[in-house]
């Protein structure tokens, strides 16, 4: 896949659309250039896999896909808005609306049960209470954990953490949904269980970006970038779309 | 917008929660802070108020003109005589009221204490001579039968009025008018019972003046016609005993009180008073207390007094203040990973900083209120034990609880900020 054919995605319906997208840190008087100029299209529905080793600048990418971070040059447009030049507060509620992140360490909240977890994503996006946590409940029940919803974070395995995270990730009915290793904490039984819950979730039409290093979550996906020294080393299909 | 409060507030109540012990020992630091000021205000208002009624009991329009034993040095000094001869005269108070247009009521008293004596039972009291205008200016009440009266006084007639304490001793079983008290070997009939509604600042004035006629174990007061007390009771006291034998010593009068018509008038009143006096008296016998100046001055000494109580009341509150905030900051320290994560799910920083101002303001007000609570008490405590008045003031309530609010946001502001500015990638990566 070339940046060219990407590029003619971005016409049709793309969800994510970053063309020459640069960041580079600032250290002392050196400026120590991350992303080197990145030029990527996702379309909506689409399951993407991000892939590298250490240093690749995945983590930088996925920061400011998240909208965690602002690039230093080039454009990122997120469904029609160009979000590479928003401010702090603007970038919070794109963070609230647009994005779902599920980690790689769940970061649920502790002092928080799980309907509670699920629902503070709603609270800044000022949804009524009511509403909040009707929709809470649904969504717990979606990923199975219904009769835990009074649960407190710790109560509940890391398997089990992870579909609250997910949960919480589908509250705002977000464009694209960011997963940072989300099998990296769990083992291989709950690990399968939350790719599964991820696959079904794309197959009812959500986006979703993966950053991992595991090659097995790679497979499934309809196409990974491999990242190397800031640069799009490559993007393969996997034939699965 | 009032839902959206609440929430806000039942999530900062919930995490003081998670971390009760915490949270209490910080809330102490305000609660000792908020019911020290009040106390302390309670305590110094009091006190304050107490020494303004007493002082007002004297009245703000009169000047209280009080003989005082000169010096030992100046009485050797001035004769040979052994019978002193000090203090207020009749004529003083005469040379008052003919010359001085502003002296309005000018009452001359003669106090001394003496035995009373009813049938068996026997009470040391306050012997007053006075004149019948003496209760223009003592708040007095008649209780029974009548004050002194000028044909008491024209006639120097052997009667006399009681004060209730003076009844409540003597006359526990009988009516007390129409008896007779034997007062040093004479007898007087007893025309009317009065209640001196100034009789505890009586006592106060006498020590503070360091009178003679002060001092323990005088109950009451028996008021007789300053004529009939004079023609009895002579001026002369003669005392046997110590190295020269007999000695003596001569008094007309106790004090002499000069009423003005207004409160502008006294002070210049006080100065013609002071020179009249001065001129015929060759030693410094006599004092001037001007009620009013006292009452300036308690005024004054009001102020000094709250500020000191305020500001040992306000460092306290600093401490409590100087703990929250380090208390907040580590709090927020500690939930660094939290404040990330709800950052990336789409706080703004505003949210950050609502969040946790007011988890520091309802702190702040949970211990405002206890200590509001403790506050009210001490006061009452030191009232019953400590026997002295306080006054809690709607103020120093308001007051107190102002400031603890506001000792939530200023030193909840800071912490908060620090944990809004927080960087949510480096914040979600926090262990």
């Amino acid at each position: 896949m070339i940046a060219a054919e990407s590029h003619s995605m971005a016409q049709n319906g793309a969800v994510v659309t970053i063309e020459n997208l640069r960041k580079s840190y600032q250290l002392g008087h050196m400026e120590l250039p991350v992303l080197k100029g990145l030029d990527l299209s996702f379309d909506k529905g689409e399951y993407v896999s991000i892939m590298g080793p250490s240093g690749s600048g995945k983590s930088t990418l996925l920061n400011i896909l998240g909208c965690l971070d602002k690039p230093t040059g080039g454009r990122y447009l997120l469904g029609p808005e160009d979000v590479s030049t928003l401010d702090d507060n603007q970038l919070s509620s794109i963070r609230g609306r647009r994005i779902g992140f599920v980690f790689q360490s769940f970061n649920l909240i502790r002092q928080l049960n799980i309907v509670e977890n699920i629902e503070v994503a709603m609270y800044y996006q000022r949804v009524p209470k009511h509403e909040r946590r009707e929709r809470a409940i649904m969504l717990a029940e979606r990923v199975g954990l219904g009769d835990r919803i009074k649960h407190r974070p710790f109560e509940l395995s890391g398997g089990q953490q992870q579909r609250v995270a997910i949960a919480r990730a589908l509250a705002n009915d977000p464009l694209i949904i960011l997963a940072d290793e989300p099998t990296g904490n769990l083992d291989t039984q709950s690990g399968a269980e939350i790719l599964e819950m991820i696959d079904e979730l794309n197959a009812q039409g959500k986006t979703i970006i993966v950053v991992t290093h595991d090659e097995h979550i790679c497979s499934r996906t309809h196409r990974s970038v491999h990242m190397l020294d800031g640069k799009i080393e490559r993007i393969e299909s996997n034939g699965r779309a | 917008m009032l839902s959206q409060f609440l929430s806000v507030l039942v999530i900062s109540l919930r995490s003081l929660w998670m971390h009760r012990l915490r949270s209490g020992l910080t809330m102490l630091g305000v609660v000792f802070g908020v019911s020290s000021v009040i106390a302390m205000l309670a305590i110094g208002e009091g006190a304050s108020r107490q020494a303004q009624e007493q002082i007002a009991h004297l009245g703000s329009t009169n000047i209280i003109l009080k003989t005082v034993k000169p010096p030992d040095q100046e009485i050797a000094d001035a004769s040979q005589q052994t019978i002193q001869e000090y203090g207020l005269r009749y004529t003083d108070a005469e040379r008052f009221r003919a010359t001085i247009p502003d002296a309005e009521v000018v009452v001359p008293v003669r106090r001394k204490p003496q035995q009373v004596q009813y049938l068996n039972r026997r009470i040391t009291s306050e012997i007053v001579g006075t004149v019948p205008w003496f209760s223009e200016l003592v708040p007095i009440e008649e209780l029974g039968g009548r004050f002194l009266t000028s044909m008491d006084m024209h006639y120097s007639m052997a009667i006399c009025v009681i004060d209730e304490l003076v009844m409540d001793h003597l006359f526990k079983f009988d009516a007390p008018i129409g008896q007779d008290l034997r007062i040093a070997g004479e007898y007087y009939r007893v025309v009317g019972v009065i209640r001196n509604k100034s009789v505890s600042v009586n006592g106060n004035e006498e020590s503070e003046v360091g009178d003679s006629n002060g001092g323990g174990g005088v109950t009451g007061a028996v008021y007789l016609p300053i004529t009939t007390m004079k023609n009895r009771f002579g001026e002369t006291e003669i005392q046997f005993g110590g190295t020269t034998g007999a000695s003596g010593e001569k008094v007309e009068l106790s004090e002499i009180t000069v009423r003005v018509p207004s409160m502008e008038r006294v002070m210049p009143t006080r100065d013609v008073l002071a020179n009249v006096l001065a001129m015929h008296h060759k030693k410094k016998d006599y004092q001037i207390i001007v009620p009013l100046e006292l009452l300036r001055q308690a005024a004054r000494t009001k102020r000094i007094f709250s500020i000191v109580l305020g500001s040992i009341a306000a460092i306290s509150l600093l401490v409590g203040g100087i703990g929250i905030m380090n208390i907040m900051l580590a709090t927020v320290s500690e939930r660094t990973r939290e404040i990330g994560i709800r950052r990336a799910l789409g706080a703004r920083k505003i949210d950050i900083v609502v969040q946790f101002l007011s988890e520091t303001v309802a702190l702040t007000l949970i211990g405002g209120l206890l200590g509001m609570g403790l506050g009210a008490v001490i006061p009452i405590l030191v009232t019953m034990f400590g026997d002295m008045p306080t006054v809690i003031t709607f103020q120093a309530m308001a007051l107190s609880f102002g400031i603890s609010a506001g000792i939530g946001v200023t030193f909840g502001l800071y912490p908060a900020y620090q944990a809004a500015n927080m960087d949510p990638i480096e914040s979600l990566r926090y262990e």
